[in-house]
């Protein structure tokens, strides 16, 4: 059994996040930057069902530039057996059909039995790659779960939208993509550290997948314009006295919001 | 182009009514071209959201037969034949987990390219473009494509434009099955549309949300007190979400809904940025928190340094007044 889960760095949400005004691509110097936490939601289930069913081997593959080497070893530290990291010059500011198709044949370079993603990942909450790699591998796709069960060669998911609880079934290999109702993922320790330093990290270019992709001859998405908004400018601000509750409902009444 | 028939994928709700979204996702693409919606359904309502689609603005109505067994690939067959079959100039849905799912498998099925999570679709000199609000409306960005039509997903509750109603023109739509895999749908599971009467976060007029301030689930009812009074739906931020005080669906910031109401009401919020990244594009924003330093009151219209227990309630009282 081959556990594929897609890893994606991304600015940590708990600082502040940038856009390069030239290029519009993310500045990658400006933020810290992580594993996207709904990923690591998605390793924690790998990880876990491998040490339950031995034989099976979880590889964590990436599409980043190389600098990303640092943050796809914490899949290693986690418990993943393998890296896979496409980085590749060809592929900065790549849209998401570009992603998508760099993804699948990565993925179909390493094999999977099953794929497993975040459903959608805090930098753009684009939410779209699980489905368009179920549509480019020919895959069932079970997206937006709250939980999995994989028994044989078959997977049983619970998908969640807003008011609809759906119970999905499909035979492997399949892709699926976890929620934040997926169990917290486990805190890498030193031997974890230590002992990812030793496992393979593979780093491949577009051209070393054998794939005929063409960067541009296809459809693109493009990005055409950025600017940042100028920043709020804080308004009045008041210490509490007793007529601040009185104050505050004339504002609402003023800006006719009461 | 010669027709410019903007193909947009309508939601039903579970309940078999047309999802809340339509109606801006309409008034948009009434601003592109002739909005032709496809509605994938049972036929016992399509004639009954056939009739709502029109009133919201469809001149043209597709309707393809729901199959409630296989997972999302009956609406990218059904979107399949109704690009064929209109040839339009772009493809608009919600960014909704079920429209995320079928336009990204009907884009790369398609070969076109996909930007998703717009806020707003326009016209320029080069054709339609869509705009976005990037990390929590620190950056406007304009995306286009290179070719072919875009397909677009638009951010729920964005869309202020609204379209003149127009006359019925319903048909059914021929669908090619085809033989891709899919997930099987066992059962099906509805839950009631909740029995508040609160409006739902994603696209409310007015939000008041609470953070830790409100120390307890039991605090965390003055936030609903002054939602109910406001006509508001509740938020949270992330602390008061992990603290256990509201579900996770409440959840405003980078992690959770991303809004821009005309009223945001922060009760107790800090204002992490992972908060703000959810919150700051909305028009007016009141923050109310004991911590003057607090980084909420950098973004707010008008801020309160206080306790939320003592002035919300006089807020409560004086709206109740006026109100008499």
């Amino acid at each position: 059994m081959k556990i594929v889960v897609l890893v994606k760095e991304v600015p940590d949400t708990w600082g502040e996040r940038y856009l390069n005004l030239e290029t519009g691509l993310a500045d990658r110097h400006a933020s810290a930057r992580v594993i996207d936490e709904i990923v690591e939601r998605g390793l924690e289930f790998a990880i876990s069902w491998a040490a339950k069913n031995p034989g099976t081997e979880v590889i964590a593959l990436s599409m980043a530039p190389v600098e990303a080497t640092t943050n796809i070893r914490k899949a290693l530290a986690m418990g993943a057996d393998r890296a896979v990291l496409v980085a590749d010059e060809v592929l900065v500011g790549a849209d998401i059909t570009l992603t998508a198709q760099v993804l699948a044949a990565a993925l179909t370079h390493t094999g999977y039995d099953l794929i497993v993603a975040g459903d959608q990942t805090t930098d753009g909450a684009g939410g779209v790659i699980p489905a368009a790699l179920a549509e480019l591998l020919d895959l069932p796709l079970l997206s937006r779960l709250a939980s999995i069960d994989v028994t044989g060669d078959e997977v049983r998911a619970t998908h969640i939208s807003e008011r609809v609880t759906l119970s999905l079934s499909a035979s492997l290999p399949a892709i699926v993509s976890v929620t934040e109702r997926f169990p917290d993922p486990r805190l890498t320790n030193f031997k974890g550290i230590v002992s990812a330093k030793n496992k393979p990290l593979e780093v491949l270019s577009v051209a070393d997948l054998g794939a005929s992709i063409d960067v541009l001859g296809s459809a693109r998405a493009i990005l055409t314009d950025i600017e940042a908004k100028p920043p709020r400018v804080a308004g009045r601000k008041e210490v509490e006295d007793a007529d601040s509750g009185k104050r505050l409902a004339d504002f609402l009444k003023q800006n006719q919001l009461a | 182009m010669a027709t410019d028939n903007i193909l947009i994928l309508l939601e039903v709700t579970p309940d078999g009514h047309l999802a809340k979204s339509n109606a801006g996702l309409l008034g948009i693409a009434a601003g592109l071209g002739k909005p032709v919606a496809l509605i994938v359904t049972s036929q016992d309502d399509a004639e009954r959201l056939s009739n709502a689609a029109a009133e919201l603005g469809a001149a043209q109505v597709l309707l393809a037969d729901d199959d409630s067994t296989s997972f999302v690939t009956p609406s990218v067959d059904a979107l399949e034949g109704a690009y064929l079959a209109t040839t339009p100039t772009a493809v608009i849905a919600t960014h909704s987990a079920y429209a995320r799912d079928v336009l990204a498998r009907f884009a790369v099925r398609m070969g076109l390219a996909i930007n998703v999570d717009a806020v707003d679709v326009t016209r320029d000199d080069q054709g339609i473009v869509a705009r976005h609000s990037a990390y929590g409306g620190t950056y406007n960005v304009t995306s286009a494509v290179t070719y072919g039509a875009p397909v677009i997903t638009l951010r729920a509750g964005v869309a202020d434009a609204r379209a003149v109603a127009q006359p019925v023109a319903a048909e059914k739509l021929l669908v090619t099955k085809s033989v891709r895999r899919s997930a099987v749908i066992d059962a099906r599971e509805v839950s009631d549309a909740p029995v508040t009467s609160r409006p739902d976060l994603r696209g409310a007029d007015r939000v008041i949300s609470g953070g830790r301030g409100l120390g307890s689930a039991e605090g965390f009812t003055l936030v609903e007190q002054l939602a109910d009074a406001l006509g508001a739906a509740v938020g949270a931020s992330r602390a008061a979400v992990d603290a256990g005080y509201v579900p996770q669906s409440s959840q405003v910031g980078q992690t959770g809904v991303q809004i821009s109401p005309q009223l945001y009401v922060a009760l107790g919020i800090s204002g992490a940025i992972q908060h703000k990244a959810g919150m700051q594009t909305s028009k007016i924003i009141i923050a109310i928190n004991k911590d003057e330093t607090a980084p909420i009151f950098d973004v707010a219209d008008y801020g309160v340094v206080g306790d939320v227990f003592t002035v919300v309630p006089k807020l409560l009282d004086a709206l109740a007044a006026a109100d008499s």
